[in-house]
């Protein structure tokens, strides 16, 4: 008998445009992608959710500020508090950051210039939903394009993430590409149930596309949710 | 009751945006420094009294208008223009 296939939301914003990206990758690692539009007040019964990149709502007064505001977004917070989880990628970080899902905030980029490239990133923890199919300290090359991924902490909080092992993805020394905190890439909350990563996973799962190494993160995901499948069978 | 809202960034906050238009200013030939750039949102504001508007405004920043990790907020109320 074949392993059942988890069901992973994908919900779309009105300017998400890497949701079919994100699809296909789950898709492609064995899962079901179920999208999820943005005005559904209701989830259906999916074992995860990703919340996918884009600009929502054109990124209008902050990266993600809007978007958490969506019907959508209040049944993924109900979902997170449960203990669902919840991968951001890219936008989607932005918006679990905005939406206090997540510890930080993404500005914009140090260089103030849109960043479109491959980027290596250590991982940092591997016993997370999201990292379980890593070696500890791997590096994995993944692509980021973003504007606002300069990822940022006040002092004392970075300082509790870096003590409560949430920071999980690292850019490599002289990678980072957006002047980031700490070479912060990817975090956790403290339950490691919710990441945030501005590397898109969804853009590295064939070698083809240059690396497959995201699908190490997306097929972490893919079986953790499947774990949840089996346990609700 | 018309409202202005003055949202800047924190003290010690990276402020690219301001550092390129400090240097583009001193381009120009202008002696300047210590650039910083916010964002101005003006609001008509549905409210009985100056307090109550006060009040309301407060609560928008802390939860949309600025994000407090970064941003600080500054409210000035006034009459319609």
């Amino acid at each position: 008998m074949s392993l059942p296939k988890p069901r992973i939301a994908v919900v779309v914003f009105p300017g998400s445009n890497d949701d079919r990206d994100a699809a296909w990758a789950l898709q492609a690692l064995d899962a079901e992608p179920v999208m999820v539009w943005h005005g559904d007040e209701e989830l259906p019964d999916v074992d995860a959710v990703v919340l996918p990149g884009g600009f929502s709502y054109g990124d209008y007064l902050r990266a993600g500020a809007i978007a958490r505001f969506s019907p959508a977004m209040r049944a993924v917070s109900a979902f997170a508090a449960d203990g669902g989880l919840v991968l951001g990628i890219c936008n989607g970080f932005q918006i679990l950051c905005e939406a206090g899902l997540l510890p930080g905030v993404l500005q914009p980029n140090a260089s103030l210039t849109f960043v479109c490239r491959d980027v290596g990133v250590r991982v940092e923890r591997t016993d997370t939903p999201f990292t379980s199919r890593c070696a500890p300290g791997q590096r994995l090359t993944i692509p980021v394009k973003h504007a606002d991924g300069c990822w940022f902490a006040p002092p004392e909080l970075l300082a509790e993430l870096e003590e409560l092992g949430q920071i999980v993805l690292r850019y490599d020394a002289g990678e980072n590409p957006n002047g980031a905190v700490a070479d912060v890439a990817g975090v956790v909350n403290r339950e490691a149930t919710v990441m945030g990563l501005m590397p898109h996973p969804e853009h590295a799962v064939d070698p083809l596309l240059g690396s497959g190494d995201g699908a190490l993160v997306l097929a972490s995901l893919v079986d953790a949710a499947r774990e949840h499948t089996l346990a609700a069978v | 009751m018309r409202a202005t809202v003055l949202v800047r960034p924190k003290a010690g906050i990276l402020d690219p945006q301001g550092e390129a238009v400090e240097t583009s200013l001193k381009h120009l030939g202008f002696a300047v420094g210590e650039a910083r750039i916010g964002r101005v949102i003006d609001l008509e504001v549905d409210a009985g009294s100056e307090e109550e508007a006060q009040a309301a405004v407060e609560r928008m920043c802390e939860q949309l208008l600025a994000n407090p990790l970064i941003e600080s907020y500054d409210i000035e109320l006034g009459s319609p223009a």
